[in-house]
């Protein structure tokens, strides 16, 4: 026995292990997965080009038959169980790719439509006496940047003072009540933050008021809890030693807070603060019910209707009146600034949390 | 006892500066104020939905009552947010398992800001997508499907030759929800505890045993939890519907045809601009139905997450 083992030549088992089986039995070929589906994208294009069948069949029927060949291959040569991850694998990166379809689809055809419109004359001028072509959104631009700014300068500081209560303040019920309904904030419907800021306004000024500031206190209420959450969480960030080491220089704890917490959290607070900006600046709903529409320059935001670009593009699409093809263009021109705005801030806000992030050494 | 010398009172806390009562008092009150404007949001609507509760029925829209003008409404909202979901919940499961357990990890975070890219279109752009795109797209499918299984009652048909259809208006609700649902899920995922995980490889699982085994009982209160969100979220979402659906039905099951419930969001935004007295009443009464519901959906949806939260290693 002993010799057989220091003698490999004589053993025929050491070269054909496993009973005669190779180690390698019961896989499929190396590369045959990434094989098929190449074979499969390659069929598909062909029924699209060749076959001049429409592209989406086309993509459907390959997916399809990488599925259905992979499977049974996987089941006949490596039994139920490897087949069914490949399976499973097959459909997570579908659904995946399936995911992607919409978001390009979207950004193609609002930058493929809202480039008709992309002049000078798009962003200086207002809609005062456009009847035909021409036009423009220079007062929805700057409608939209006086209520979002305004309903930034209301939510900033409520929500920043409240995530500090939760944070450096709460205990007991008051701050599990906050923390809860902060959540449940979250979820209140555009429409239902705008009927609100409008009965609040009703109550006011009586019936029919349309007014910039109602939409910012509409948006507010949609912006509020975004900001208390993010700053929530960048607080919770802070390590305790910090505050510790204040306390024990004998720095008031308002102090601490503003000169020690405040400080280490800002570029988080930064960057929430810019996507909860970005959350509310597409907002339609509440602005349609509370800052209404009009056709010049309005910019007293306690006065009067104010447009914004939102409902800008929403009235040019559904009430194109004569020149429609003009005032549709006028729709998609509004609605890619907008796109570029929200897309801007949020690489803005990428880019604080990456520039001025806490330095870890 | 009484003492003979008068002895200083011993100093138990650390001396209350003005400035830190003021500023504790101030970030309190803005806790405050964040409960007293969402018990304002309940108290105006109710102060201005009140005329239209106490109006004879022949005065609301429709000379028929509150109900029944609320009805088909609310029966639209509920049946293209639940649809949305039956779409967008294995999709946002699949998509979230995608980014943590089968993307190359290199490239994962950037998966993920893709997804979170969706998130950040606003609603009035998938309004202009869903008509001009989405639409014509679903005309000939809609139109087979009403030939061939126009028996169930979904595809009843006549297919509409818009588009506009409240399938469309499912669809794009679809999309608009599946990043909410997968931020959520994902982040679940991504908690899920190593050493389960391990284990079960090392058992000699394949990746889909795993998942199946360590990473989806972990996750299955999350993917709950997320699917109310999403809920809450499909149901108030008011422009995308408001500009894709063509509402002038009743209530239908058909999702194809052109007659289709409107939703409660989509129909104030609809009628608003152009309503006024008692109208007005009406709609807000009808805001009140849909704040009320999605006020549960999320309390339920925070419930289920947060109860998670209490009881996962992660933190």
């Amino acid at each position: 026995m002993s010799t057989s083992t220091t003698t490999p030549e004589q053993d025929p088992e050491l070269h054909t292990p496993l009973g005669g089986v190779p180690l390698t039995a019961g896989q499929l070929p190396r590369g045959a997965a990434p094989g098929m589906l190449v074979a499969s994208a390659v069929a598909g294009l062909l029924l699209w080009l060749l076959a001049g069948w429409a592209i989406v069949p086309c993509a459907l029927l390959a997916a399809a038959a990488y599925v259905v060949i992979v499977y049974t291959w996987s089941r006949a040569v490596e039994g139920p169980r490897k087949a069914t991850d490949r399976l499973v694998t097959a459909i997570v990166s579908g659904a995946f790719l399936l995911a992607l379809l919409p978001l390009i689809s979207v950004l193609f055809t609002v930058v493929s439509k809202g480039l008709e419109r992309f002049d000078a004359e798009f962003f200086t001028y207002s809609m005062v006496g456009v009847t035909g072509e021409g036009g423009g959104i220079y007062h929805a631009m700057m409608g939209t940047l006086i209520i979002t700014g305004l309903a930034a300068l209301i939510s900033v500081p409520i929500g920043m003072l409240t995530a500090i209560y939760l944070v450096e303040y709460g205990r007991g019920k008051l701050a599990k009540a906050i923390t809860f309904f902060v959540d449940v904030m979250t979820g209140i419907p555009s429409i239902v933050a705008g009927l609100f800021a409008y009965a609040l306004f009703v109550m006011i000024f009586g019936p029919g008021v349309r007014m910039g500031i109602a939409g910012a206190v509409a948006l507010s209420v949609l912006m509020i809890p975004t900001v208390v959450r993010s700053t929530e969480e960048m607080l919770k960030l802070v390590p305790n030693e910090l505050r510790e080491a204040s306390y024990a220089l004998g720095v008031p704890r308002w102090r601490t807070i503003v000169k020690v917490v405040l400080p280490t959290a800002l570029a988080g607070i930064a960057t929430g603060v810019t996507l909860a900006i970005a959350r509310v600046i597409g907002e339609t709903a509440p602005l349609l019910v509370t800052a209404g529409l009009t056709d010049g320059d309005n910019f007293d935001p306690f006065d009067g209707r104010m447009t914004t670009l939102s409902v800008y593009s929403y009235y040019e699409y559904v009430s194109p009146g004569l020149f429609a093809e003009a005032s549709f263009d006028r729709a998609w021109g509004a609605a890619l600034v907008l796109i570029i705005i929200v897309m801007v801030l949020n690489l803005i806000a990428r880019i604080i949390s990456k520039l001025f992030a806490p330095k870890t050494r | 006892m009484a003492s003979t010398t008068e002895a200083p009172p011993r100093k138990d806390r650390a001396p209350q500066r003005p400035g830190d009562r003021i500023f504790a008092g101030i970030s309190t009150g803005s806790g405050v104020l964040i409960l007293l404007a969402l018990a304002g949001v309940a108290v105006f609507l109710v102060t201005e939905a009140w005329p239209s509760l106490t109006a004879p029925a022949e005065d609301i829209p429709g000379g028929e009552g509150l109900a029944l003008y609320i009805w088909p409404l609310l029966f639209g909202t509920l049946i293209s947010a639940v649809l949305a979901l039956v779409i967008a919940v294995p999709l946002a499961v699949a998509i979230a398992l995608f980014i943590t357990h089968y993307a190359p990890r290199s490239i994962a975070k950037a998966l993920g800001y893709v997804i979170d890219l969706l998130a950040a279109v606003p609603s009035i752009i998938f309004g202009l997508w869903g008509i001009n795109v989405l639409a014509p797209v679903t005309v000939d499918p809609t139109t087979w499907l009403s030939e061939h299984l126009g028996w169930i009652p979904f595809f009843a048909g006549p297919a509409s030759s818009t588009g506009r259809t409240m399938l469309v208006a499912i669809i794009v609700l679809a999309v608009m929800v599946l990043p909410i649902i997968t931020a959520v899920v994902r982040e679940a995922f991504t908690q899920t505890p190593k050493l389960h995980e391990e284990a079960a490889l090392a058992i000699g699982s394949t990746r889909w045993e795993m998942i199946r085994m360590a990473a989806l009982p972990f996750a299955r209160s999350s993917i709950i939890g997320a699917s109310m969100l999403g809920l809450g979220r499909a149901l108030g979402e008011t422009m995308a519907v408001a500009m894709v659906l063509s509402a002038s039905g009743g209530v239908s099951f058909n999702l194809i045809s052109s007659e289709n419930p409107p939703t409660i969001a989509a129909n104030i935004a609809l009628q608003f601009p152009e309503s006024s007295g008692i109208a007005i009443n009406t709609l807000i009464a009808s805001g009140l139905v849909l704040f009320a519901i999605t006020l549960v959906v999320n309390m339920i949806a925070r419930a289920v997450i947060n109860r998670r939260k209490d009881f996962s290693g992660a933190n």
